[in-house]
């Protein structure tokens, strides 16, 4: 058994032979065999001919992948029908005597060269496209088909590189999967693989002796193993069933709304620990990210991350949730989760301590950080910022009037940014109390239960022995996510819950009764949630 | 010669989906539109890749020229266009 490792980009396990793709190199001879008016009429019929493939892509994008994420596609039509591109090609032919095939490539290696030369890193990722739609043209012009890249049984396919468009093209019964050398996990590529929910991995260094070996293709560990041992085999064969029942539950309710039968609508978002969890959100077709855990760019760090760094985690996350919205909580670290670079001190009651915004609030230079980080990130999506552990009105002030600041900073040096809806978690008892003045300063509320129900309780989270005294369903919790709903509502808030009773299937009637607006739970419990809602009925009495 | 100078508040800029409707809009009058970002280069607008080629960001000023043609309607379709999209 061989193993190699890489980057996943969606947790999913694949079992299959393996094949390699070799794309064919560029045209190798240059010049032609016809005159140029020949040449030109064989790259315009192939050009017609692409054009209609990219319609077809095009609509077939937009059925698996939504409208988002297929508008690459009609860009590349109009790429197409380029001027200058047009142009360069028909230079080369005539000054060059060059056959289309060589004219093409080189047209599309000057071009793709231009985008990647520019200092704006969307314009950049644009060079791709080029490359792409200069390949197509070329593979008509050598008549080679880019359908019949998969033979008959399904594969996991191992290439250098894959494009948009063939990795959309890719006949999905015959793929269980794919490998590739390079790419980067915000590539189209990467991003529609997710949306199509097929395990991938990218940065794999593979030889040629894999092809047609059998592997696995773990995409939680990150890694594929070539002519598995037979006891990891069924472990993994065990998995994939489970993975399998999973995902048949989700084609059942699948793009569902979440609905009860008396027609309440409820938003479900799922609450995400890191960027990787964001295929996890697609696959389980969570209506958004309710629950953004910034704090794990801190803790995974060993020194105080950069805002470009942080920009292109967020941006990443915006970009493959595609409109959709993501709630970004703003660093809550302390208590429980310590960074050694932070330099916190020992506290005897870290739960009551120096932590999550009290931190930003003091080292507003970390804080700033991560807000323009976040700012920036909003001009590729939809994005909500949320700030975590709030007690008074003049903290909420406070971080907002850093947030204009960094908006300010931003505008004057010319950097691009996005609108941000603003909302706080609220999971002290004094933000209960307060709701009302606090609503006047927000646009939403989230409901963190689990520290809610620990100070309002006083019962430590972290010690066992007061389980048998830990009751998540106390009245008093109870009785302050309602009152908080209240709250929300006179003044025009919105309210959900990301905490984990958000989850608890017990009081999801109780929560659809008590008016909440949104539930953000764990991407494996969207589903489940979505199915109990659509079997309840309000207008019957809640049973005790 | 009519011109207008506009700020783009689009954050992106003028990115793929923008710069290929402004392609069409402007293919589909009778002046010449040329699009010129302030301090930087400038193209006609009826080129796609040149157009994204410009780089124009969130924040920029871009002055629009319309040559040719019924210049006022020109301009006012652009001026429309760039309120709308950019």
């Amino acid at each position: 058994m061989e193993v190699a490792t890489g980057k996943s980009i969606l947790n999913g396990i694949a079992i299959g032979r393996l094949k390699l793709y070799r794309k064919e190199g560029a045209a190798s001879s240059a010049s032609a065999a016809l005159t140029p008016q020949e040449e030109w009429k064989r790259f315009e019929a192939a050009r017609i001919q692409a054009q209609e493939q990219l319609v077809a892509l095009y609509e077939k994008a937009l059925a698996e992948v939504g409208e988002d994420n297929a508008a690459i596609f009609e860009i590349h039509q109009m790429m197409l029908d380029d001027e200058d591109y047009l142009d360069a090609v028909k230079g080369i032919l005539e000054t060059q005597g060059a056959a289309a095939e060589y004219a093409v490539t080189a047209t599309g290696e000057n071009f793709s060269a231009a985008f990647a030369a520019m200092d704006d890193a969307y314009m950049q990722a644009r060079a791709a496209d080029v490359k792409d739609i200069s390949q197509r043209v070329v593979n008509i012009l050598t008549g080679k088909a880019d359908t019949c890249l998969l033979g008959e049984e399904p594969v996991i396919l191992v290439a250098d590189d894959l494009t948009p468009s063939e990795t959309v093209q890719l006949d999905k019964s015959k793929l269980l999967g794919f490998i590739t050398r390079y790419g980067s996990a915000n590539s189209h590529t990467a991003i529609l693989a997710r949306t199509m929910n097929i395990p991938a991995l990218i940065g794999v260094e593979y030889d040629d002796s894999w092809d047609g070996r059998l592997a696995v293709l773990d995409g939680y560990n990150h890694c594929v193993y070539i002519d598995p041992a037979p006891d990891l085999l069924t472990s993994m064969e065990e998995k994939q069933k489970n993975d399998l029942k999973h995902e048949a539950l989700l084609q059942t309710l699948k793009k569902k709304p979440n609905v009860t039968l008396d027609g309440r609508e409820i938003k479900v978002y799922a609450n995400i620990g890191n960027a990787g969890d964001i295929g996890l959100v697609l696959q389980n077709d969570a209506g958004g990210i309710g629950l953004f855990r910034s704090e794990f760019l801190y803790l995974e760090s060993e020194d105080f991350p950069t805002e470009e760094a942080q920009f292109l985690v967020y941006k990443r996350v915006v970009e493959t949730m595609a409109g959709k919205k993501v709630i970004i909580r703003t660093l809550d670290i302390g208590a429980d989760k310590q960074a050694a670079y932070f330099q916190l001190d020992k506290e005897e009651n870290p739960a009551l301590g120096y932590r999550a915004i009290r931190i930003c609030l003091t080292r507003k230079e970390i804080f700033k950080q991560q807000l323009r980080a976040i700012l920036r990130a909003a001009a590729f999506g939809t994005v909500s910022i949320m700030f975590p552990m709030i007690i008074s009105v003049r903290e909420v002030r406070d971080a907002k009037e850093l947030l204009e600041e960094c908006k300010a900073e931003l505008r004057e040096q010319g950097v691009a940014y996005g609108q941000v809806e603003v909302g706080i978690m609220i999971e002290t008892p004094a933000a209960v109390m307060i709701a009302d003045e606090l609503a006047e300063e927000v646009d939403f509320f989230s409901l963190g239960t689990n520290d809610l129900t620990q100070y309002t309780l006083a019962i430590d989270r972290q010690n066992p022995k007061l389980d048998h005294f830990y009751d998540p369903h106390h009245p008093a919790i109870l009785r302050m996510i309602r009152q908080t709903v209240e709250a929300g509502h006179r003044h025009g808030c919105w309210v959900g819950i990301c905490g984990e009773l958000g989850a608890d299937q017990t009081l999801t009637e109780t929560f659809l009764r008590m008016g909440l607006d949104e539930l953000s739970v764990s991407p494996s419990a969207v589903l489940p949630l979505r199915k109990r809602i659509r079997s309840l009925d309000l207008s019957k009495e809640q049973e005790a | 010669m009519k011109q207008f100078q506009y700020v783009i508040t689009d954050p992106i800029g003028i990115h793929a989906r923008p710069a290929g409707l402004l392609v069409k809009a402007a293919k589909a009058l009778d002046s010449t539109v040329t699009v010129e970002k302030v301090g930087g280069k400038s193209t006609v607008a009826t080129k796609l890749m040149a157009v994204m080629g410009l780089g124009v960001k969130g924040g920029d000023t871009v002055t629009v020229m319309v040559e040719g043609g019924n210049e006022e309607a020109s301009l006012q379709v652009m001026e429309q266009f760039f309120k709308e999209n950019l």
